[in-house]
């Protein structure tokens, strides 16, 4: 592609992601909303971390691996564990990154 | 809510605030760095590499339009896609927004341009613990947005050579805080419910084919019943 389609991708994509950031924020935050709305937002963070993580532990390669195999699940519950226990990300993280990094080391 | 526990400085203290910023950066360095290589490697020259990370700020989105520039679709297209992939910062913007009540607007405006998966994830455990103050919350958001820039850059220095991040572990960074943010956003029996509902009915979506659709569709669903729930039994208690 010509680096002017390219900058103007570029720019567009910066717009149409930046809209949707701010506007909610700008339009709603001085907003009192309807008491069904602010318990459903306050139910958005978790919904949205579990819609994107299950997929994000699963799909490899644009297909779902559901196979015994799969790394990334099985790090996601000592991960997991690790999380509940002691609420740290970056704890969590290490563990995280520990495991399958050691598992690749024994030939996973 | 004051956040300020001790009352002497130190130089440990300001970077003990940005604490929160730290799994973010292990996970965007190596992201980001695959996103500048494949750049290269797609032909995108390093100011519109440097400038899409400066100003887009979208690992998934970066990802896919690389894949579609190297594919060779029209600006248009890109575009569009981009817009359906980020559709749901929307959703968490809106989920933020009674947290910046006391913001100036151009914080709300600066926060906003930096709002990801990650710093979401980041910030609404943040909000909820009463720690909303507007300059902690852009230091850490510019602090995540110039490790994305950093790996970025490193990856188009980089080049061809695509080093393995895998033997570290690296690529399991941003997993891994996701758990980690999900657990802790489980506070309770209706949440959990959701969360599984969000997860499962994501899952469906995409296995439907609706991949760009997934989150969002599962996220508002699950949500509202969350919602639903909790609203009935407040109202039969």
């Amino acid at each position: 592609m010509a680096e002017t389609d390219l900058l103007i991708t570029v720019l567009g994509m910066a717009l149409v992601t930046y809209l949707p950031r701010l506007l909610p924020a700008w339009l709603l935050r001085g907003r009192a909303l309807p008491p069904f709305i602010t318990a459903w937002l306050r139910y958005i963070p978790a919904a949205v971390l579990a819609a994107l993580l299950l997929p994000s532990l699963l799909v490899e390669g644009g297909r779902l691996n559901l196979t015994w195999d799969n790394l990334y699940l099985w790090a996601a519950l000592p991960a997991a564990l690790a999380a509940w226990k002691w609420k740290s990300l970056f704890g969590t993280v290490l563990v995280g990154m520990a495991l399958v990094a050691l598992a690749r080391l024994l030939g996973w | 809510m004051p956040q300020d526990k001790t009352l002497l400085p130190s130089l440990s203290k300001p970077l003990a605030r940005l604490a929160p910023a730290l799994p973010v950066v292990l996970g965007y360095l190596p992201i980001g760095f695959a996103f500048g290589v494949l750049a290269a490697a797609a032909g995108m020259g390093a100011f519109n590499s440097l400038l899409m990370s400066l100003l887009v700020f979208a690992g998934s989105a970066q990802l896919v339009a690389v894949e579609l520039v190297a594919q060779g679709l029209t600006p248009w297209s890109i575009v569009a896609t981009t817009f359906i992939i980020n559709l749901r910062h929307l959703l968490m913007s809106a989920s933020l927004s009674p947290y910046m009540q006391e913001w100036r607007p151009a914080q709300v405006a600066g926060f906003t341009f930096e709002l990801t998966d990650e710093t979401f994830g980041v910030h609404s455990l943040r909000f909820e613990r009463g720690e909303t103050r507007a300059k902690l919350a852009l230091l850490i958001n510019l602090v995540c947005h110039l490790a994305w820039v950093a790996g970025t850059l490193l990856g188009m220095l980089a080049g061809g050579l695509i080093r393995d991040v895998r033997p570290l572990g690296l690529d399991y960074a941003l997993p891994a805080m996701f758990i980690a943010l999900l657990v802790m956003q489980i506070r309770g029996r209706v949440y959990l419910v959701v969360a599984l509902m969000a997860a499962g009915l994501s899952l469906l979506v995409w296995s439907a084919g609706f991949t760009q659709w997934n989150v969002i569709i599962a996220a508002v669903l699950a949500a509202a019943a969350g919602a639903g729930a909790e609203r009935w039994q407040k109202q039969t208690s």
